[in-house]
């Protein structure tokens, strides 16, 4: 069956600013995943994205990758070690001792679908916004100079309301 | 005035439409990129934002391979 063509003059009348607005709390694959995949997808359509990277989330931004010490203080290097960054991100279930990644990783690109590196790589593309939370930040002894140069800036609650106003906001 | 192809039709959702937004973003004013697409989301999806960006889509043609269509945008 023929597939109908959109109506392209109706899509001009409705014409507007978009805007969605993602916490990014979680630091699985998974959940990483699909929060940069709807960040990507919006961002490419037209939408003001911006991406609010707190507590285990903010392992996907840091500079440094694999299992390190970062953090000031010992119990944030503890933390940072067993952490690791975006490449050692865990799946939030049957991640069979850290395989489970890799497997995805392989399904993805088999099944020509974007890795969670290739999003990453994306997202700066399209120039999406990410802030880091200056609270958990504080908490895991995280300072701006750990997190990869795309994070634009340091905020709090009150901030990330004000930049979320009028648009969608998901917490994932 | 360029003429750009890309295709789309091995991709999936998002990257159908990052890919063509940073294609989008490379070209010169008036420039021509031709996306070779598969109907479906693609199709629906990515002449729409093309226009809601403020690109002109100039035309919208079935390949002679069944459900590919070309959609040429001009910046």
């Amino acid at each position: 069956m023929a597939q109908q063509i959109p109506d392209l003059n109706d899509v001009l009348n409705q014409k507007q600013t978009k805007k969605l607005s993602i916490i990014a709390f979680s630091g699985d694959f998974d959940k990483l995943t699909a929060v940069f995949t709807l960040a990507t997808g919006a961002a490419a359509v037209g939408y003001e994205v911006n991406l609010f990277f707190t507590f285990w989330g903010l392992d996907a931004l840091k500079i440094k990758q694999g299992r390190s010490p970062v953090g000031k203080g010992f119990l944030p290097k503890v933390f940072g070690v067993f952490m690791g960054g975006l490449k050692s991100a865990p799946v939030s279930r049957l991640n069979f001792l850290g395989a489970s990644p890799e497997i995805f990783r392989y399904m993805m690109r088999k099944n020509n679908v974007a890795t969670l590196e290739e999003l990453l790589e994306a997202a700066k593309a399209l120039d999406i916004n990410f802030y880091a939370c200056e609270m958990a930040m504080h908490i895991l002894g995280l300072t701006k100079a750990d997190f990869i140069p795309e994070v634009k800036d340091v905020l709090g609650v009150a901030t990330f309301l004000e930049l979320s106003e009028g648009g969608q906001t998901l917490f994932i | 005035m360029a003429n750009y192809n890309l295709d789309i039709t091995h991709e999936h959702c998002p990257m159908t439409f990052v890919k063509t937004k940073i294609e989008l973003a490379k070209l010169k004013s008036g420039d021509i990129l031709n996306v070779r697409l598969t109907e479906g989301e693609p199709l629906q999806n990515v002449p729409k934002s093309a226009v809601e960006q403020g690109y002109n889509v100039l035309s919208i043609v079935e390949t002679e391979t069944k459900g590919v269509h070309i959609v040429v945008i001009q910046k």
